[in-house]
């Protein structure tokens, strides 16, 4: 059962690794010009678009979630509701957080935001998926031996990737290169996405390696 | 407590440091001495007084052979890339493409001709152009007066060229001009006549006044008040175009100039281009004397390309046809010099001293015959600094001052026969000798790095040449000599002269510019391997017993045997001993000295570990376990460290240290929260939900960290920029508030420093105040109270009289000269008495003595009460009595009689915090205004960083309470690093705030040695505070422990109690362990130490390995020295900090044996007291007996009578909550005093 789990996970995970590939070459035929690092914005809007609804899919699909108890209509649309001023303020918290960690504070907004829209899309945005609106839901994920399934293990994975990849991607950003992709935030937002794709690989291949050890409670 | 071992280690490990240092300097920065001298043409050294008569008009020194001349530099021309190889069939991408120099060598032999140019490194772009001018051997630092600017301040080729200039282009130029009504031009007749609308203005333009009796013609008549000034045109002409780097060096001493900016490496094209725009018309002009032209092409393709790359061909080509289509338009009289400024290595890169890179190539022409005789096989090798006499010689200018070359005399040779060209050979030699031996005499006056005895042998050397010299001339003159027999005197007169001038420039090259690569290398091993002994003790310190004197008395003999050894083998060989030599050897030694002693200590702990295998495989799992939780805070220290090896990463040093504090900080959350710490243990309710919730406190911390980042951020508002980065703007708080144009703003400002400031000094108080520090009576209490708003006054008085506007103040204006020095004196007196009084009595407690007094109840009956007044005073005494009795009614057993002492328990901490606020006055005193701000941040930032540290220190549960852990230093020294950039600084000369050296002073200074001190207080002030600081470390998780203790405190189980009481004692609980204190003091040095050290050594080993790097003198260079001067700084504060915790400690036992020579009565109860309702009391044997809301069992603590001879008592806290001790509703109102406030009014009624 663990084996075919895995199988699934691997599948999800690859379709979103292939739909961000699929972003950054399928606009260039319809819009002349676009290209990620010319056009980043554009792109950075596509890319957050394309995850979120892809993830919202693929998990109404395969049913990740804590089935809620209680599914009157009300109670959905008021989950629903909840979920999207989750969203909404983890982007601006990722936006407050970046900015303190020395992004321009008044120059760029735009770009600033777009990216924390991107990192949250990258993070809040499964989270939101998989465990719903609940906030200690979220701090039990994310902590040691916090994981009960092997879609949180890969939760916590992915999540981690992602803000590694993000903080790694400012690293480049002082050096004297000239290069186009050095330019705030393209080398963050890059760094960012690798960290996601490279953890949405890992994370099935991780949890395939350590299936003896990873022992879930029950529910 | 062992404090003298701990200081005494602590700066044995930084005089290993400074030795490494010392020894990686010599090795790498090349100092000199800049001479303040010029050379002039009225110079009484030269020529003999029959010889001048036959001077050209124009001429000094030597007659003028060229009126004009073109210097073109192509920077990084290598002597490969000029030659012209015929026989090569596949000639590579930069050979073989300067035709142009080799068809004019081989068609015109006695006109042109190729030397190899050697360049003295560094072989730096700026360095080499100073060469190229001056004559001289610049090295990195070139002391000279002043540092604030990269103008040459040493006399100069181009300074000889335009001497005088006032009379001729500037007033030409700009400036003047619109004072002048009218000009006659003459240029070309050498001089012109200027009618001035002003004489004032007249007299300051240098010009001659004549008296015109006609106007000059072709000029309007003069008016009354109108001077017609002659000015002559001694001044050559010098217009310049390409790298920009000579705007810096010379500013205004161009006549035209066109600048193009040569930072961008990349761009290959924009200087080159530029040039060649200007290049043709100006020469076409003729409105120029001497040209020069710096093309950077070559150079910038070799960084990008390297040399083997078809862009250098072009390149090459490119400078080809330049130089062809220039040949074409020069005429007969000017002298055209091609050359190269340094060469490049293989990789394009150029800097230090390889073959390569100094080996660049010189090209001499001109149109009429030059030299006497064909040009040899082999291209001749001159050193770079012969161009300078040469040039000048040739255009009849006086030899710079301090130039160390030798002229090329086959350019002085003439048409003359033999005879008559080596008479002229030798004339120039002679000058050449003379100028060189008195540079010599003047630099050995200011300076003792040439050798002595060396420069006596030169001296003799030339003396016997110039004696041989006149003898000859006289001998000429009477022509007593057959030709050929003074042919021979004068190659052999000549041959000496030459030897002379190369020794001397031997000499100079040997002490001024030359790497020492041996000394690099052992300053790096040194300071390497104090890094590993830093760590290897601070491991050790806290663990065995004969620590001391295994690893320290041991090394330390070792390292002072070595010295006097070599002591001895120098005084046996008559040597001069080099100080940095002995102690590097001795601090090596010494080293060597603790690693072996460590060594044999260590396999006797393996073997115990090995006699118990599971014991060692426990260890092991700990081991990696310890090393996984090292790496997250070594991690951050290792990226850190590698960023000093990019030279954009040291430029944009400013932005990665705050990053990286953030995300240190952050991992530190991240890794609590992952670990599980943050969420409260579960209960069984929780654990059906499989929900975690955070526990209260951790809002706390985030809040913490919130307001920590948000002063991270704010901080980089303060930044000053480096030329690196053209887009950066300074910040504008860094300029002084005399600066701001608009008032309002000014007086915002101004107000919003001062309330500051204020709010400094309250949030200090009330933070003495919250601890019971500020009730006692003492001197420096007192001082706290009333010497802070005095300091605070002061400075706000100076603000107010140094922002002001000068003009405004009209009469007042002595009086303000008088203020501005007086209020910087009196902050700098008080603060000092502040920090006297700190050393002498740094206690900050209050001892109240509670014991019930056996005296009567009032005071002594005075006389007969019958007046008002006695009952007055005697009503209030009775009632305080009936309170006390009723006090000790409720506490009556335990605390029956005590001692009440306020702020024992934070008494380190605040002698810490009164001296670090009185050295945050002094240096806010020293910066601009506005740069109080920054210095709010940086106490508030340390402030969050400590509690940061203490709450996660008590949510990790720390089994060792007296150890600091490592990313608590090293977040401390980052925060240090932040605010060097925050306050304004950079790493480079040119951002130094040289003003902080007259704050106080007006414009004197009879020593070096004050202004040094006070600029590098400015410069280094965020090192000094962290420092000072950074036992505060230690102290703060002990400091803070009540607050979070008396939380939990009614969850606790009855039996907990004894473990809890230990949990109050703070500070007290480190005095309980002296041992254990001095260890965890000496741990935290050391662990400090050794952060700095780390970063210290990846600044060393960036400047080692990037020593032929583009930008070594510009970023590497200058970093290394700050880090290294600040290094020095901080760990001299930091023994100073530690140093006067120890001071605190002396006088905490100090006070404690008092106290117990006083009150010693048998069972006496010390009650330690604070305002916050902490007691510790001296064991006694009472029996057990527990009051309402203290929890302490005296059984717990070692008990017996107190022995005023015997060892520090234990101290032990018991907590009533300050209600407890005063009875309820019916004493606390109306004029009822509660004890602790009675206590402190005593002090002051200002509790």
């Amino acid at each position: 059962m663990k084996e075919a789990e895995i199988r699934r996970l691997l599948a999800a995970n690859l379709l979103c690794v292939f739909s961000i590939i699929l972003t950054a070459v399928v606009p260039a035929f319809f819009w002349d010009g676009f290209t990620v690092l010319g056009t980043h914005l554009a792109w950075l809007c596509i890319c957050s678009v394309c995850v979120s609804a892809l993830n919202i899919i693929l998990h109404l699909v395969l049913k990740t979630n804590l089935s809620p108890k209680r599914s009157s209509f009300a109670h959905k649309i008021s989950r629903f509701l909840k979920c999207c001023i989750y969203f909404f303020m983890s982007c601006i918290l990722f936006h407050a957080i970046i900015v303190l960690y020395g992004a321009p504070l008044i120059e760029s907004v735009t770009e600033t935001f777009l990216f924390a829209v991107l990192l949250s899309t990258f993070t809040t945005l499964q989270c939101l998926c998989m465990l719903g609106p609940n906030i200690q839901a979220w701090i039990r994920v994310f902590s040691k031996n916090g994981a009960m399934s092997i879609w949180e293990s890969s939760l916590q994975i992915t999540t981690m990737c992602s803000i590694l990849g993000a903080w790694f991607g400012a690293f480049p950003i002082p050096l004297d290169w000239d290069r186009p992709w050095q330019v705030w935030p393209i080398s963050c937002s890059l760094g960012a996405t690798f960290g996601y794709m490279a953890g949405l690989v890992i994370a099935p291949l991780w949890i395939y390696w350590n299936r003896k050890q990873l022992t879930y409670k029950s529910r | 407590m062992q404090r003298w071992p701990v200081l005494l280690f602590l700066a044995w490990v930084c005089f290993l440091f400074f030795a490494g240092i010392g020894l990686f300097m010599s090795g790498f920065l090349l100092t000199r001495i800049e001479l303040a001298s010029s050379s002039s043409c009225s110079d009484p050294l030269v020529p003999p007084p029959w010889e001048r008569q036959s001077l050209p008009p124009g001429s000094c020194w030597a007659p003028q052979r060229f009126s004009k001349a073109v210097l073109v530099i192509i920077d990084a021309l290598r002597f490969e890339f000029a030659r012209f190889n015929t026989a090569k069939a596949s000639p590579l991408p930069y050979e073989n493409k300067l035709s142009v120099l080799h068809h004019l060598a081989t068609s015109q032999p006695r006109h042109a001709r190729l030397y190899r140019f050697r360049a003295d490194p560094p072989t730096a772009t700026m360095q080499r152009i100073k060469g190229l001018t001056t004559g001289s051997l610049p090295t990195f630092i070139d002391v000279g007066s002043n540092f604030a600017t990269y103008a040459i301040q040493e006399d100069n080729l181009l300074a000889q060229l335009v001497q005088n200039v006032v009379s001729g282009s500037a007033v030409m130029q700009a400036g003047f001009l619109h004072l002048v009504l009218g000009v006659r031009s003459s240029w070309d007749h050498g001089f012109i006549f200027i009618i001035f609308k002003d004489d004032k203005k007249a007299s300051e333009s240098g010009c001659t006044d004549v008296t015109v009796t006609r106007s000059p013609p072709g000029m309007a008549k003069r008016s009354q008040g109108q001077s017609v000034m002659l000015c002559l045109r001694s001044g050559r002409r010098v217009v310049f175009m390409g790298d920009d780097t000579w705007e810096g060096l010379f500013p205004k001493k161009f006549f035209r100039s066109y600048f193009f900016p040569s930072f961008n490496v990349k761009d290959l094209h924009t200087v080159d281009d530029g040039i060649l725009q200007h290049l043709y018309p100006t020469v076409d002009s003729g409105e120029w004397d001497v040209l020069i032209a710096h093309f950077l092409g070559v150079d910038h393709c070799g960084h990008k390309h390297g040399p083997d790359h078809p862009e250098m061909a072009k390149k090459l080509t490119q400078m080809n046809e330049m130089l062809r289509s220039l040949v074409d338009h020069l005429g007969n009289d000017t002298l055209l010099l091609v050359a190269g400024d340094h060469g490049m290595t293989e990789t394009g890169d150029h800097g230090g001293d390889s073959e390569k890179e100094v080996n660049a190539a010189l090209f001499v022409y001109s149109k009429t015959p030059l030299f006497g005789t064909g040009p040899p096989e082999e291209p001749e090798v001159v050193p770079q600094v012969n161009l300078v006499p040469t040039v000048a010689l040739l255009l009849g200018v006086p030899i710079p001052y301090s130039n160390i070359g030798e002229v090329m005399a086959e350019l002085f040779s003439g048409d003359g026969d033999a005879v008559s060209a080596a008479l002229q050979q030798l004339s120039v030699y002679h000058i050449n000798a003379k100028q060189v031996d008195r540079f010599l005499h003047s630099y050995s006056l200011v300076a003792q790095d040439l050798p002595a005895e060396q420069l006596q042998r030169l001296q003799e050397l030339f003396s016997s040449a110039v004696e041989e010299h006149t003898r000859l001339l006289a001998q000429v003159q009477g022509a007593t000599l057959v030709p050929l027999e003074l042919e021979s005197r004068l190659g052999s007169l000549i041959g000496r002269f030459q030897l002379y001038l190369r020794e001397a420039r031997a000499l100079c090259t040997q002490s001024w510019a030359r790497f020492h690569p041996l000394r690099m290398v052992g300053g790096c091993t040194l300071i390497a391997a104090s890094c590993l002994l830093c760590y290897v003790a601070s491991e050790l310190a806290a663990a065995s017993d004969s620590f001391y004197r295994s690893c320290l008395l041991y090394p330390l003999l070792w390292g002072l045997v070595v010295a006097v050894l070599l002591g001895l083998a120098h005084a046996f060989t008559q040597e001069g001993l080099d100080l940095l030599i002995v102690s590097s050897w001795a601090a090596a030694a010494s080293q060597l000295g603790f690693f072996w002693h460590w060594w044999s200590r260590h396999p006797k702990r393996a073997r115990l570990a090995g006699s118990q295998p599971p014991l060692a495989s426990v260890g092991l799992r700990q081991r990696l376990r310890a090393w996984l939780g090292l790496a997250f805070p070594m991690g951050i220290l290792l990226f850190r460290c590698g960023a000093m090896f990019s030279d954009s990463f040291v430029v944009a040093e400013a932005r990665v240290a705050p990053f990286l504090l953030a995300s240190l900080v952050m991992l530190l959350v991240g890794k609590l929260h992952w670990d599980g710490r943050l969420t409260a243990p579960e209960g069984p309710k929780q654990q059906l939900l499989g929900f975690s919730s955070y526990r209260r406190e951790i809002w706390y911390l985030l809040c913490l960290v919130a307001m920590l980042l948000v002063c991270v951020r704010l901080s980089s508002f303060f930044h000053q920029c480096r030329e690196e980065i053209p887009q950066c703007r300074p910040s504008l708080f860094l300029s002084p508030l005399a600066s701001l144009r608009n008032t309002r703003a000014k007086n915002l400002f101004y107000l919003l420093c001062v309330a500051l400031l204020a709010g400094l000094v309250y949030a200090v108080r009330s933070w003495l105040r919250h601890y019971g520090n500020l009730n006692s009576s003492d001197p420096l209490v007192l001082f706290v109270r009333w010497g802070f708003p005095l300091v605070v006054l002061c400075i706000a008085c100076y603000w107010a009289v140094a922002s002001s506007a000068d003009d405004s103040l009209g009469k007042l204006q002595e009086l303000v000269q008088v203020a501005v020095v007086a209020f910087p004196w009196a902050v700098y007196g008080l603060a000092s008495v502040g920090l006297l009084l700190l050393l002498c009595n740094p206690m900050t407690v209050f001892a109240k003595d509670t014991r019930e007094s056996a005296g009567s109840i009032v005071t002594p009956y005075l006389g007969v009460p019958s007046s008002e007044v006695d009952f007055l005073h005697v009503i209030p005494q009775i009632y305080k009595r009936m309170q006390e009795s009723q006090k000790s009614r409720l506490e009556r057993g335990s605390c029956k009689a005590t001692v009440a002492a306020y702020g024992l328990g934070s008494v380190y901490s605040a002698a810490l915090v009164i001296a670090l606020t009185l050295l945050g006055f002094l240096l806010m005193l020293l910066h601009s205004e506005r740069l109080s701000l920054a210095f709010l941040l940086l106490f508030l930032e340390a402030f969050m960083l400590l509690h940061i540290h203490t709450r996660a220190k008590g949510l990790a549960g720390d089994a060792e309470p007296f150890s600091v852990p490592w990313y608590a230093v090293i977040s401390w020294l980052l925060a240090a690093s932040q605010f060097f950039y925050s306050t304004g600084h950079q790493p480079i000369f040119p951002a130094i705030h040289w003003n902080a050296a007259f704050v106080g002073f007006h414009l004197d200074h009879s020593t070096n040695l004050l202004p040094a001190v006070l600029v590098g207080a400015n410069t280094f002030a965020s090192h000094i505070l962290f420092a000072v600081g950074c036992p505060l470390l230690l102290l703060w998780p002990f400091v803070c422990e009540m607050p979070s203790s008396q939380k939990r405190k009614p969850k606790k189980e009855p039996r907990e109690e004894p473990q809890e009481m230990e949990e109050h004692m703070m500070e007290m609980r480190l005095r309980e362990s002296p041992e254990k204190f001095s260890a965890a003091l000496l741990q935290l040095g050391l662990k400090y130490l050794f952060v700095l050290g780390t970063q210290l050594l990846a600044c060393v080993c960036a400047a080692m390995i990037l020593r032929r790097h583009l930008m070594v003198w510009k970023v590497f260079a200058p970093k290394f020295l700050f880090e290294s001067l600040g290094f020095v700084v901080s760990s001299i504060c930091l023994l100073l900090g530690i140093s006067l915790v120890m001071r605190v400690d002396c006088a905490v036992s100090t006070w404690f044996s008092q106290l117990q020579l006083s009150s010693y009565t048998g069972k006496v109860e010390v009650m330690l007291e604070s305002l916050l309702g902490s007691r510790a009391f001296f064991p006694s044997k009472n029996p057990r007996n527990r009051q309402v809301g203290s929890t302490h069992s005296p059984d717990s603590v070692a008990s017996g009578p107190l022995r005023s001879s015997g060892p520090m008592p234990r101290v032990q806290p018991c907590v009533p909550p300050l209600a407890a001790l005063v009875p309820p509703a019916d004493l606390a109102g109306g004029c009822v005093v509660p004890s602790a406030r009675e206590a402190a009014g005593q002090g002051s009624l200002r509790y």
